[in-house]
Protein backbone atom coordinates (compact mmCIF):
# COMPACT_ATOMS: atom_id res chain seq x y z
CA UNK A 1 0.00 0.00 0.00
CA UNK A 2 1.56 3.25 -0.78
CA UNK A 3 0.02 6.75 -0.38
CA UNK A 4 0.49 8.28 -3.33
CA UNK A 5 -1.88 5.88 -4.68
CA UNK A 6 -4.53 5.73 -2.47
CA UNK A 7 -4.87 9.54 -2.72
CA UNK A 8 -4.15 9.10 -6.78
CA UNK A 9 -7.41 6.93 -6.70
CA UNK A 10 -9.72 9.20 -3.96
CA UNK A 11 -8.95 12.60 -6.74
CA UNK A 12 -10.08 10.33 -9.07
CA UNK A 13 -13.47 9.60 -7.52
CA UNK A 14 -13.75 12.91 -6.99
CA UNK A 15 -13.07 13.99 -10.45
CA UNK A 16 -15.65 11.69 -11.23
CA UNK A 17 -18.15 12.54 -8.99
CA UNK A 18 -17.39 16.51 -9.95
CA UNK A 19 -18.43 15.81 -13.26
CA UNK A 20 -21.91 14.72 -12.27
CA UNK A 21 -23.29 17.91 -10.47
CA UNK A 22 -26.78 16.10 -9.55
CA UNK A 23 -25.78 13.41 -7.73
CA UNK A 24 -23.10 16.22 -5.77
CA UNK A 25 -26.90 18.14 -5.43
CA UNK A 26 -28.99 14.67 -4.24
CA UNK A 27 -26.00 13.78 -1.83
CA UNK A 28 -25.71 16.66 -0.28
CA UNK A 29 -29.31 18.28 -0.07
CA UNK A 30 -31.74 14.85 0.45
CA UNK A 31 -30.62 13.62 4.11
CA UNK A 32 -31.34 17.64 5.14
CA UNK A 33 -34.59 17.48 3.46
CA UNK A 34 -36.04 14.03 4.71
CA UNK A 35 -35.15 15.24 8.07
CA UNK A 36 -36.56 18.64 7.42
CA UNK A 37 -39.72 16.45 6.54
CA UNK A 38 -40.05 14.27 10.10
CA UNK A 39 -39.42 17.54 12.00
CA UNK A 40 -42.68 18.73 10.16
CA UNK A 41 -44.17 15.52 10.35
CA UNK A 42 -44.21 15.58 14.05
CA UNK A 43 -44.29 18.79 14.41
CA UNK A 44 -47.42 19.19 17.15
CA UNK A 45 -45.30 16.80 19.49
CA UNK A 46 -41.83 16.29 21.28
CA UNK A 47 -41.22 13.08 19.05
CA UNK A 48 -38.82 14.84 16.77
CA UNK A 49 -36.48 15.75 20.14
CA UNK A 50 -36.39 11.88 20.08
CA UNK A 51 -35.84 10.73 17.01
CA UNK A 52 -33.75 13.66 15.52
CA UNK A 53 -30.58 12.51 16.29
CA UNK A 54 -31.33 9.05 14.86
CA UNK A 55 -32.35 10.93 12.17
CA UNK A 56 -28.49 12.13 11.55
CA UNK A 57 -27.66 8.79 11.46
CA UNK A 58 -29.96 7.18 9.21
CA UNK A 59 -30.08 8.79 6.03
CA UNK A 60 -26.17 9.49 5.23
CA UNK A 61 -25.61 5.76 6.34
CA UNK A 62 -27.87 4.44 3.73
CA UNK A 63 -27.42 6.92 1.35
CA UNK A 64 -23.64 6.48 1.53
CA UNK A 65 -23.84 2.93 1.61
CA UNK A 66 -26.07 2.87 -2.28
CA UNK A 67 -23.67 5.06 -3.73
CA UNK A 68 -20.50 3.35 -2.89
CA UNK A 69 -21.89 0.22 -3.23
CA UNK A 70 -22.49 0.66 -6.84
CA UNK A 71 -19.38 2.77 -7.62
CA UNK A 72 -17.78 0.29 -6.93
CA UNK A 73 -20.15 -2.32 -9.03
CA UNK A 74 -19.97 0.10 -11.78
CA UNK A 75 -16.03 -0.40 -11.47
CA UNK A 76 -16.31 -3.71 -12.08
CA UNK A 77 -18.82 -4.24 -14.85
CA UNK A 78 -16.58 -1.57 -16.76
CA UNK A 79 -13.38 -3.56 -17.11
CA UNK A 80 -11.54 -0.69 -14.88
CA UNK A 81 -11.45 -2.97 -11.96
CA UNK A 82 -9.80 -5.76 -13.98
CA UNK A 83 -6.91 -3.14 -15.38
CA UNK A 84 -6.35 -1.29 -12.22
CA UNK A 85 -5.66 -5.38 -10.58
CA UNK A 86 -3.55 -5.73 -13.09
CA UNK A 87 -1.54 -2.36 -12.28
CA UNK A 88 0.82 -2.33 -8.75
CA UNK A 89 -2.44 -0.99 -7.16
CA UNK A 90 -2.91 -2.79 -3.64
CA UNK A 91 -6.57 -3.86 -2.73
CA UNK A 92 -5.81 -1.55 0.13
CA UNK A 93 -4.86 1.14 -1.96
CA UNK A 94 -8.33 1.03 -4.18
CA UNK A 95 -10.88 0.26 -1.14
CA UNK A 96 -8.98 3.15 1.23
CA UNK A 97 -9.22 5.48 -1.97
CA UNK A 98 -13.13 4.47 -2.30
CA UNK A 99 -13.65 5.15 1.68
CA UNK A 100 -11.65 8.35 2.10
CA UNK A 101 -13.31 10.03 -0.96
CA UNK A 102 -16.97 9.03 -0.13
CA UNK A 103 -16.08 9.80 3.62
CA UNK A 104 -14.96 13.46 2.38
CA UNK A 105 -18.06 13.71 0.71
CA UNK A 106 -19.65 12.25 4.11
CA UNK A 107 -17.83 15.19 6.04
CA UNK A 108 -19.56 17.70 3.75
CA UNK A 109 -22.99 15.98 3.72
CA UNK A 110 -23.21 15.31 7.77
CA UNK A 111 -22.34 18.55 8.63
CA UNK A 112 -24.82 20.15 5.94
CA UNK A 113 -27.52 17.92 7.83
CA UNK A 114 -26.61 18.57 11.38
CA UNK A 115 -26.87 22.82 10.39
CA UNK A 116 -30.16 21.88 8.47
CA UNK A 117 -31.21 19.67 12.07
CA UNK A 118 -30.14 22.29 14.54
CA UNK A 119 -30.19 25.42 12.63
CA UNK A 120 -33.79 24.76 10.58
CA UNK A 121 -35.56 22.34 12.10
CA UNK A 122 -34.49 23.70 15.77
CA UNK A 123 -33.83 20.07 17.29
CA UNK A 124 -32.20 21.08 20.52
CA UNK A 125 -28.42 20.02 21.33
CA UNK A 126 -27.74 19.84 25.02
CA UNK A 127 -23.81 18.26 24.22
CA UNK A 128 -21.20 19.54 21.92
CA UNK A 129 -22.41 20.17 17.90
CA UNK A 130 -18.92 19.30 17.07
CA UNK A 131 -19.14 15.94 18.79
CA UNK A 132 -22.71 15.26 16.54
CA UNK A 133 -21.02 16.14 13.08
CA UNK A 134 -18.30 13.46 14.26
CA UNK A 135 -20.72 11.02 15.08
CA UNK A 136 -22.72 12.18 12.00
CA UNK A 137 -19.40 11.52 9.86
CA UNK A 138 -18.12 8.30 11.48
CA UNK A 139 -21.70 7.00 10.45
CA UNK A 140 -21.58 7.75 7.13
CA UNK A 141 -18.16 6.76 6.83
CA UNK A 142 -19.47 3.09 8.37
CA UNK A 143 -22.13 3.06 5.43
CA UNK A 144 -19.27 3.69 2.42
CA UNK A 145 -17.05 0.95 4.17
CA UNK A 146 -20.42 -1.46 4.43
CA UNK A 147 -21.32 -0.83 0.75
CA UNK A 148 -17.64 -1.54 -0.47
CA UNK A 149 -18.07 -5.02 0.90
CA UNK A 150 -21.57 -5.12 -0.02
CA UNK A 151 -20.40 -4.85 -3.64
CA UNK A 152 -17.78 -7.76 -3.36
CA UNK A 153 -20.70 -10.21 -3.08
CA UNK A 154 -22.75 -8.69 -5.57
CA UNK A 155 -22.16 -9.42 -9.73
CA UNK A 156 -25.43 -7.03 -10.91
CA UNK A 157 -27.08 -3.88 -10.27
CA UNK A 158 -30.23 -6.39 -9.59
CA UNK A 159 -28.24 -8.09 -6.42
CA UNK A 160 -26.19 -4.88 -5.23
CA UNK A 161 -29.90 -3.12 -4.77
CA UNK A 162 -30.96 -6.22 -3.06
CA UNK A 163 -28.31 -5.37 -0.27
CA UNK A 164 -29.60 -2.35 0.94
CA UNK A 165 -32.53 -4.34 2.96
CA UNK A 166 -30.98 -7.63 3.58
CA UNK A 167 -27.90 -5.80 5.49
CA UNK A 168 -29.18 -1.85 5.82
CA UNK A 169 -33.16 -2.08 6.75
CA UNK A 170 -32.11 -4.75 9.92
CA UNK A 171 -30.55 -2.72 11.51
CA UNK A 172 -32.53 0.51 11.08
CA UNK A 173 -35.30 -1.81 12.72
CA UNK A 174 -33.31 -2.86 15.79
CA UNK A 175 -30.80 0.80 16.06
CA UNK A 176 -33.42 1.89 18.48
CA UNK A 177 -35.09 4.25 16.22
CA UNK A 178 -38.53 2.67 16.02
CA UNK A 179 -38.46 1.12 19.50
CA UNK A 180 -35.69 2.23 22.31
CA UNK A 181 -33.59 -0.36 22.40
CA UNK A 182 -33.93 -0.73 26.43
CA UNK A 183 -37.64 -2.30 25.43
CA UNK A 184 -36.83 -4.10 23.28
CA UNK A 185 -37.41 -8.35 23.76
CA UNK A 186 -34.06 -9.77 25.51
CA UNK A 187 -32.75 -11.71 22.14
CA UNK A 188 -33.31 -8.61 19.57
CA UNK A 189 -31.43 -6.48 22.32
CA UNK A 190 -28.67 -8.58 22.24
CA UNK A 191 -28.60 -8.78 18.96
CA UNK A 192 -28.74 -5.04 18.05
CA UNK A 193 -25.44 -4.40 20.07
CA UNK A 194 -23.97 -6.01 17.75
CA UNK A 195 -25.06 -4.19 14.66
CA UNK A 196 -23.50 -0.80 14.39
CA UNK A 197 -25.92 1.54 13.48
CA UNK A 198 -27.38 0.86 16.84
CA UNK A 199 -24.20 2.28 18.75
CA UNK A 200 -24.23 5.49 15.89
CA UNK A 201 -27.43 5.94 17.36
CA UNK A 202 -26.82 5.67 20.82
CA UNK A 203 -23.98 8.31 20.40
CA UNK A 204 -25.67 10.77 18.09
CA UNK A 205 -28.61 10.37 20.96
CA UNK A 206 -26.23 10.78 23.96
CA UNK A 207 -24.71 14.29 22.39
CA UNK A 208 -27.77 15.44 22.42
CA UNK A 209 -29.45 14.72 25.38
CA UNK A 210 -26.38 15.25 27.16
CA UNK A 211 -26.85 12.53 29.14
CA UNK A 212 -23.46 10.63 29.17
CA UNK A 213 -20.51 12.73 29.41
CA UNK A 214 -17.26 12.48 26.25
CA UNK A 215 -15.73 8.87 27.37
CA UNK A 216 -19.03 6.99 26.79
CA UNK A 217 -19.63 9.22 23.29
CA UNK A 218 -15.92 8.15 22.28
CA UNK A 219 -16.43 4.40 23.41
CA UNK A 220 -19.32 4.23 20.91
CA UNK A 221 -17.61 6.10 18.24
CA UNK A 222 -14.65 3.47 18.98
CA UNK A 223 -17.16 0.73 18.57
CA UNK A 224 -17.77 2.33 14.92
CA UNK A 225 -14.56 2.86 13.48
CA UNK A 226 -13.57 -1.08 14.60
CA UNK A 227 -16.93 -1.95 12.19
CA UNK A 228 -15.97 0.24 9.80
CA UNK A 229 -12.16 -0.94 9.45
CA UNK A 230 -13.32 -4.42 9.73
CA UNK A 231 -15.23 -3.65 6.43
CA UNK A 232 -12.49 -2.28 4.73
CA UNK A 233 -9.95 -5.33 5.83
CA UNK A 234 -12.62 -8.10 4.62
CA UNK A 235 -13.15 -6.34 1.31
CA UNK A 236 -9.66 -5.99 0.85
CA UNK A 237 -9.97 -9.57 1.32
CA UNK A 238 -12.89 -10.59 -0.90
CA UNK A 239 -11.26 -8.63 -3.75
CA UNK A 240 -9.61 -10.94 -6.05
CA UNK A 241 -7.23 -10.45 -8.51
CA UNK A 242 -7.95 -13.57 -10.87
CA UNK A 243 -11.60 -14.19 -11.17
CA UNK A 244 -13.04 -17.48 -12.95
CA UNK B 1 15.90 -4.81 -23.50
CA UNK B 2 16.17 -8.05 -25.56
CA UNK B 3 15.19 -10.49 -22.83
CA UNK B 4 17.29 -14.09 -22.36
CA UNK B 5 14.20 -15.51 -21.23
CA UNK B 6 10.95 -15.90 -23.29
CA UNK B 7 8.72 -13.49 -22.80
CA UNK B 8 5.61 -15.88 -22.25
CA UNK B 9 6.42 -19.79 -21.61
CA UNK B 10 2.59 -21.78 -20.70
CA UNK B 11 3.12 -25.45 -19.63
CA UNK B 12 0.58 -27.70 -19.20
CA UNK B 13 -2.56 -24.53 -18.46
CA UNK B 14 -5.71 -26.26 -18.12
CA UNK B 15 -8.91 -23.48 -17.29
CA UNK B 16 -11.73 -24.31 -16.57
CA UNK B 17 -15.57 -21.79 -17.25
CA UNK B 18 -18.23 -23.15 -15.85
CA UNK B 19 -18.68 -26.57 -16.67
CA UNK B 20 -16.65 -26.46 -19.77
CA UNK B 21 -12.73 -26.82 -20.12
CA UNK B 22 -11.73 -23.64 -22.21
CA UNK B 23 -7.90 -24.81 -22.36
CA UNK B 24 -6.81 -28.53 -21.59
CA UNK B 25 -3.25 -29.27 -21.39
CA UNK B 26 -1.99 -25.88 -23.47
CA UNK B 27 1.74 -25.46 -23.96
CA UNK B 28 3.18 -22.23 -25.66
CA UNK B 29 6.68 -20.40 -25.28
CA UNK B 30 6.63 -16.50 -27.42
CA UNK B 31 9.86 -15.33 -27.41
CA UNK B 32 10.39 -11.67 -26.83
CA UNK B 33 10.11 -9.12 -29.64
CA UNK B 34 7.71 -9.28 -31.72
CA UNK B 35 4.29 -8.46 -33.10
CA UNK B 36 2.35 -12.24 -32.12
CA UNK B 37 -1.26 -12.37 -33.69
CA UNK B 38 -3.65 -15.12 -31.83
CA UNK B 39 -6.56 -15.53 -34.34
CA UNK B 40 -9.46 -18.18 -34.15
CA UNK B 41 -13.19 -17.87 -33.94
CA UNK B 42 -15.04 -16.44 -30.71
CA UNK B 43 -14.81 -19.08 -28.47
CA UNK B 44 -11.89 -20.13 -29.32
CA UNK B 45 -10.31 -19.28 -25.36
CA UNK B 46 -8.25 -16.05 -27.53
CA UNK B 47 -9.38 -14.06 -23.93
CA UNK B 48 -8.83 -16.91 -21.67
CA UNK B 49 -5.37 -17.07 -22.95
CA UNK B 50 -4.73 -14.07 -22.57
CA UNK B 51 -6.20 -13.59 -19.27
CA UNK B 52 -4.54 -16.23 -18.09
CA UNK B 53 -1.14 -14.69 -19.42
CA UNK B 54 -1.90 -11.51 -17.41
CA UNK B 55 -2.65 -13.29 -13.98
CA UNK B 56 -6.17 -12.68 -13.98
CA UNK B 57 -7.50 -15.63 -15.00
CA UNK B 58 -8.48 -18.86 -12.25
CA UNK B 59 -6.45 -21.50 -13.21
CA UNK B 60 -7.11 -25.17 -12.64
CA UNK B 61 -3.75 -26.21 -13.53
CA UNK B 62 -0.34 -25.53 -15.56
CA UNK B 63 2.15 -23.19 -15.30
CA UNK B 64 2.06 -19.61 -16.77
CA UNK B 65 5.77 -18.23 -16.42
CA UNK B 66 5.96 -14.00 -18.29
CA UNK B 67 9.18 -12.24 -18.51
CA UNK B 68 10.78 -14.73 -15.99
CA UNK B 69 8.29 -14.89 -13.34
CA UNK B 70 5.39 -16.56 -12.68
CA UNK B 71 2.21 -14.77 -14.39
CA UNK B 72 0.11 -12.09 -12.26
CA UNK B 73 3.49 -11.56 -9.68
CA UNK B 74 3.42 -7.96 -8.55
CA UNK B 75 7.14 -7.59 -10.27
CA UNK B 76 5.22 -7.58 -13.28
CA UNK B 77 2.62 -4.84 -12.78
CA UNK B 78 4.90 -2.43 -14.36
CA UNK B 79 6.02 -4.95 -17.35
CA UNK B 80 2.90 -6.04 -18.73
CA UNK B 81 0.43 -3.91 -20.25
CA UNK B 82 -3.69 -5.16 -20.77
CA UNK B 83 -5.88 -3.95 -23.07
CA UNK B 84 -9.33 -5.70 -22.60
CA UNK B 85 -12.09 -6.11 -25.32
CA UNK B 86 -14.31 -3.29 -23.59
CA UNK B 87 -12.44 -0.07 -23.40
CA UNK B 88 -11.91 -0.05 -19.91
CA UNK B 89 -11.58 3.70 -19.29
CA UNK B 90 -13.53 5.61 -16.97
CA UNK B 91 -16.35 7.32 -18.99
CA UNK B 92 -17.19 10.39 -16.87
CA UNK B 93 -13.64 11.69 -16.78
CA UNK B 94 -11.74 13.35 -19.38
CA UNK B 95 -8.78 10.94 -21.83
CA UNK B 96 -6.69 13.20 -20.30
CA UNK B 97 -7.69 12.54 -16.41
CA UNK B 98 -8.28 8.67 -17.23
CA UNK B 99 -4.25 8.81 -18.14
CA UNK B 100 -2.81 10.64 -15.37
CA UNK B 101 -4.66 8.75 -13.24
CA UNK B 102 -3.61 5.13 -14.71
CA UNK B 103 0.20 6.85 -14.66
CA UNK B 104 0.33 7.70 -10.92
CA UNK B 105 -0.99 4.29 -10.10
CA UNK B 106 1.88 2.91 -12.32
CA UNK B 107 4.36 5.40 -11.02
CA UNK B 108 4.89 6.35 -13.79
CA UNK B 109 5.98 10.08 -15.29
CA UNK B 110 3.05 12.38 -15.70
CA UNK B 111 4.95 13.17 -19.21
CA UNK B 112 4.10 9.87 -20.38
CA UNK B 113 0.99 10.89 -20.62
CA UNK B 114 1.58 13.23 -24.07
CA UNK B 115 3.18 10.61 -25.47
CA UNK B 116 0.95 8.13 -25.19
CA UNK B 117 -1.53 10.51 -26.19
CA UNK B 118 0.74 11.16 -29.39
CA UNK B 119 1.08 7.82 -29.57
CA UNK B 120 -2.55 6.74 -30.35
CA UNK B 121 -3.37 9.99 -32.24
CA UNK B 122 -6.03 11.28 -29.23
CA UNK B 123 -4.19 14.67 -28.76
CA UNK B 124 -7.58 16.58 -30.00
CA UNK B 125 -9.79 14.35 -27.83
CA UNK B 126 -7.82 14.68 -24.73
CA UNK B 127 -10.08 16.70 -22.55
CA UNK B 128 -13.23 15.00 -23.72
CA UNK B 129 -15.69 13.07 -21.40
CA UNK B 130 -14.20 8.89 -22.46
CA UNK B 131 -17.83 8.38 -22.60
CA UNK B 132 -18.29 11.33 -25.16
CA UNK B 133 -15.72 9.08 -27.44
CA UNK B 134 -16.76 6.83 -30.19
CA UNK B 135 -16.08 3.14 -30.38
CA UNK B 136 -12.57 3.66 -32.35
CA UNK B 137 -11.64 6.69 -30.16
CA UNK B 138 -12.22 4.67 -27.17
CA UNK B 139 -10.96 1.21 -27.40
CA UNK B 140 -7.48 3.68 -28.79
CA UNK B 141 -7.69 5.28 -25.44
CA UNK B 142 -7.77 1.94 -23.53
CA UNK B 143 -4.37 1.53 -25.84
CA UNK B 144 -3.04 4.55 -24.58
CA UNK B 145 -3.21 3.69 -20.97
CA UNK B 146 -1.92 0.03 -21.47
CA UNK B 147 1.40 2.09 -23.49
CA UNK B 148 1.93 4.37 -20.21
CA UNK B 149 4.83 3.27 -18.16
CA UNK B 150 6.59 1.20 -21.62
CA UNK B 151 5.29 -2.19 -20.71
CA UNK B 152 7.99 -5.07 -21.99
CA UNK B 153 4.79 -7.54 -23.22
CA UNK B 154 1.45 -5.78 -24.19
CA UNK B 155 -1.46 -8.29 -24.34
CA UNK B 156 -4.01 -6.22 -26.78
CA UNK B 157 -7.42 -8.34 -26.84
CA UNK B 158 -9.43 -7.20 -30.48
CA UNK B 159 -7.46 -3.69 -30.39
CA UNK B 160 -9.02 -2.73 -33.76
CA UNK B 161 -12.57 -3.87 -33.64
CA UNK B 162 -14.95 -1.28 -34.51
CA UNK B 163 -12.14 0.56 -35.98
CA UNK B 164 -12.02 1.79 -39.65
CA UNK B 165 -9.50 0.83 -42.29
CA UNK B 166 -7.77 4.07 -42.18
CA UNK B 167 -7.11 3.59 -38.18
CA UNK B 168 -6.68 -0.16 -38.58
CA UNK B 169 -3.65 0.20 -40.56
CA UNK B 170 -2.22 3.15 -38.15
CA UNK B 171 -2.90 0.95 -35.22
CA UNK B 172 -0.68 -2.18 -37.07
CA UNK B 173 1.91 1.00 -37.81
CA UNK B 174 2.07 1.79 -34.09
CA UNK B 175 2.52 -2.19 -33.39
CA UNK B 176 5.15 -2.37 -35.71
CA UNK B 177 7.10 0.55 -33.96
CA UNK B 178 6.52 -0.84 -30.75
CA UNK B 179 7.94 -4.17 -31.44
CA UNK B 180 10.81 -2.39 -32.84
CA UNK B 181 11.67 -0.80 -29.48
CA UNK B 182 12.19 -4.23 -28.33
CA UNK B 183 8.25 -4.56 -27.50
CA UNK B 184 6.63 -8.10 -27.05
CA UNK B 185 3.47 -7.81 -28.86
CA UNK B 186 0.56 -10.41 -28.38
CA UNK B 187 -2.62 -8.94 -30.77
CA UNK B 188 -5.83 -11.56 -30.71
CA UNK B 189 -8.32 -10.92 -34.04
CA UNK B 190 -10.70 -12.38 -35.42
CA UNK B 191 -10.11 -10.66 -38.38
CA UNK B 192 -7.93 -13.11 -41.12
CA UNK B 193 -6.45 -10.55 -43.27
CA UNK B 194 -5.02 -9.25 -40.18
CA UNK B 195 -2.90 -12.11 -39.99
CA UNK B 196 -0.14 -11.31 -42.68
CA UNK B 197 0.95 -7.99 -40.63
CA UNK B 198 2.44 -10.38 -37.66
CA UNK B 199 5.87 -11.73 -37.36
CA UNK B 200 4.36 -15.12 -36.33
CA UNK B 201 1.23 -16.46 -35.48
CA UNK B 202 -1.25 -18.96 -33.63
CA UNK B 203 -4.40 -20.15 -34.72
CA UNK B 204 -6.65 -21.43 -31.99
CA UNK B 205 -9.91 -23.29 -32.34
CA UNK B 206 -11.34 -24.62 -29.24
CA UNK B 207 -8.64 -24.16 -26.71
CA UNK B 208 -5.97 -25.88 -29.34
CA UNK B 209 -3.40 -24.91 -31.74
CA UNK B 210 -3.97 -25.23 -35.05
CA UNK B 211 -1.33 -23.57 -36.16
CA UNK B 212 1.75 -21.52 -34.61
CA UNK B 213 4.26 -20.40 -37.84
CA UNK B 214 5.09 -17.43 -39.47
CA UNK B 215 2.42 -15.84 -41.80
CA UNK B 216 4.68 -17.30 -45.13
CA UNK B 217 5.66 -20.37 -43.46
CA UNK B 218 1.43 -21.35 -42.64
CA UNK B 219 0.17 -19.85 -46.00
CA UNK B 220 3.14 -22.41 -48.02
CA UNK B 221 2.13 -25.40 -45.31
CA UNK B 222 -1.64 -25.36 -46.45
CA UNK B 223 -0.96 -23.48 -50.12
CA UNK B 224 -3.27 -21.37 -50.03
CA UNK B 225 -2.98 -17.76 -50.83
CA UNK B 226 -5.26 -16.03 -47.59
CA UNK B 227 -4.94 -16.97 -43.57
CA UNK B 228 -8.35 -17.49 -43.89
CA UNK B 229 -8.55 -20.39 -46.25
CA UNK B 230 -5.14 -21.59 -44.41
CA UNK B 231 -7.65 -21.26 -41.25
CA UNK B 232 -10.36 -23.74 -43.80
CA UNK B 233 -7.35 -25.76 -44.54
CA UNK B 234 -6.57 -26.16 -41.23
CA UNK B 235 -9.93 -27.11 -39.94
CA UNK B 236 -10.66 -29.60 -42.98
CA UNK B 237 -7.00 -31.91 -42.17
CA UNK B 238 -8.03 -31.88 -39.09
CA UNK B 239 -11.79 -33.41 -39.86
CA UNK B 240 -10.59 -35.49 -42.11
CA UNK B 241 -7.19 -37.09 -40.90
Amino acid sequence: MTPARTLATTARVLTQIRHDPRTIALLLVVPSLLIGLVAWLFDTTPVFQQIGPAMLALFPFIIMFLVTSIATLRERRSGTLERLLSLPLSKLDFILGYALAFGLLAVAQATIAVAFAVGVCGLEIEGSVGLLVAVAVADAVLGTTLGLLASAFARTEFQVVQFMPAIVFPQVLLGGVLLPRDQMPDVLYAISDWLPLSHAVDALTAVATGDEDGGYVAGQLAIIGAFAVGAVALGAVTLRRRTG
Amino acid sequence: MVNKSPAVRIDGLRVRRGRNTVLDGFDLELESGGVVGLLGPSGSGKTTLMRAILGVQTVADGTVTVLGEPAGSAGLRHRVGYVTQTSSVYDDLTVRQNLRYFARVLGAPLGDVDRVLAETELVAQADALAGSLSGGQSSRASLAAALLGSPELLVLDEPTVGLDPVLRVELWALFRRLAERGVTLLVSSHVMDEATRCDRLLLLREGRLLADDSPEGLLASTGTHDAEAAFLALIRQGVTP
